[in-house]
């Protein structure tokens, strides 16, 4: 599916801008599209570095472990394939944490770490496991409490309460993030049931 | 209340920062530095798989929003959705959110200017933002970091997640703040 969704996305873009007559904007858009990747791969980086850094001495500490027992049985309930003690559990439950308090920035690196060590346990390198789908799923969903960036944003342009729509974004977050779960437990057992056993 | 959440916001990042290492110094006589070291290595080599990832797909969104290709289809479904309840301002960026974190952005950031934060479509536009993320974005990037070709049925159920989030802020909004 990501394969048809990209195709279309350029063969769209080029017949669109045939039939207008401005084919000079797809390659300014290409150009600026690649650099735009870079960038955000070095914005990346240098948080990507921070973070790992940071969360190597938490594990040291024992503090990722002691946290994730918090939030352990939902954990165990929405990845039933992890192993109880694997160090994937403690980095899933510290991904969970920081998309719930609003830490974007922190997130990201915490889920790739979640996603290397889920790989440890993938029998097929080239093909998603069950946990990697519904850490993803749970990804994209973005679970929040507090959506500091669209605050910091509101009060930027002049909202006189900047903070109203954190229990509207709680709500409709919280609809999102339990669809996207049981679309995943959905679409996984119709795999199942299509191929037999499975992974 | 408005206040409170304001400061939760600003420090829970810096106290996460300072409590870490400082907890493991004094209580667990972990040599921090070194650990710290240890542990950012591992961060180069992330980003450096991902990169092909995130430039290719950057590129097909770049491709398809600046050539118009957006627009017409945002042109094309609008007379479906106006009757029902979706503003046509919203759209775009309701189209934008699965593919482009930053897009979406901009485009909350052009309805505050027009409409102002505290309107209805303000409203919307924020509650959208911050109910759900960049599918796309974290497909590639998080799938890409360890080389998954495969994505099984991820892509569909993130893109229905994505359409989840718009029906459920809608709702909501309407619910709430109508």
């Amino acid at each position: 599916m990501i394969n048809a969704i990209w195709v279309f996305m350029i063969f769209a873009g080029v017949v669109v801008a045939a039939l207008n007559g401005r084919m000079e904007l797809v390659t300014n858009a290409v150009l600026n599209g690649a650099k735009q990747g870079v960038v955000v791969c070095l914005g990346l980086l240098s948080i990507m570095v921070f973070w790992l850094g940071l969360m190597k001495i938490a594990e040291a500490a024992g503090l990722v472990q002691s946290f994730a027992k918090v939030l352990y049985p939902l954990a165990r309930f929405l990845y039933p394939s992890v192993p109880k003690d694997h160090p994937a559990m403690g980095s899933i439950v510290a991904n969970m944490s920081a998309n719930m308090l609003g830490l974007g920035n922190a997130a990201t690196p915490l889920g790739l770490k979640a996603m290397r060590e889920l790989q440890d346990l993938n029998p097929d390198k080239e093909k998603a496991s069950d946990a990697m789908c519904t850490l993803l799923a749970i990804n994209t969903s973005g679970l929040t409490i507090i959506p500091a960036t669209v605050i910091g944003l509101r009060l930027q342009y002049g909202s006189t309460n900047p903070t109203e729509i954190v229990v509207s974004t709680l709500m409709a977050t919280l609809l999102a993030t339990t669809t996207a779960v049981l679309l995943d437990r959905y679409y996984r057992s119709r795999e199942r049931k299509r191929w037999g056993g499975g992974p | 209340m408005m206040g409170l959440v304001q400061v939760i916001a600003a420090w829970t990042l810096p106290v996460i920062i300072a409590f870490i290492p400082t907890y493991a110094y004094f209580f667990r006589k972990i040599p921090v530095y070194e650990t710290f070291i240890d542990g950012a290595k591992g961060g180069l080599p992330t980003v450096i798989k991902l990169m092909p990832h995130l430039v290719g797909m950057l590129v097909a969104v770049s491709v398809f929003r600046e050539s118009g290709a957006l627009d017409l289809l945002i042109s094309a479904l609008n007379p479906l959705l106006v009757p029902l309840g979706v503003p046509p301002e919203f759209l775009p960026m309701a189209l934008l959110r699965s593919i482009s974190g930053s897009g979406s952005m901009a485009i909350m950031t052009d309805i505050f200017q027009a409409h102002g934060p505290d309107s209805f479509l303000g409203k919307l536009a924020s509650t959208m933002q911050g109910a759900s993320d960049t599918t796309l974005y974290v497909l590639t990037v998080y799938f890409g970091s360890v080389g998954i070709r495969n994505a099984r049925y991820a892509v569909k159920v993130g893109l229905l997640a994505d359409l989840a989030s718009v029906i459920a802020s809608l709702a909501v909004v309407h619910l709430i703040f109508h």
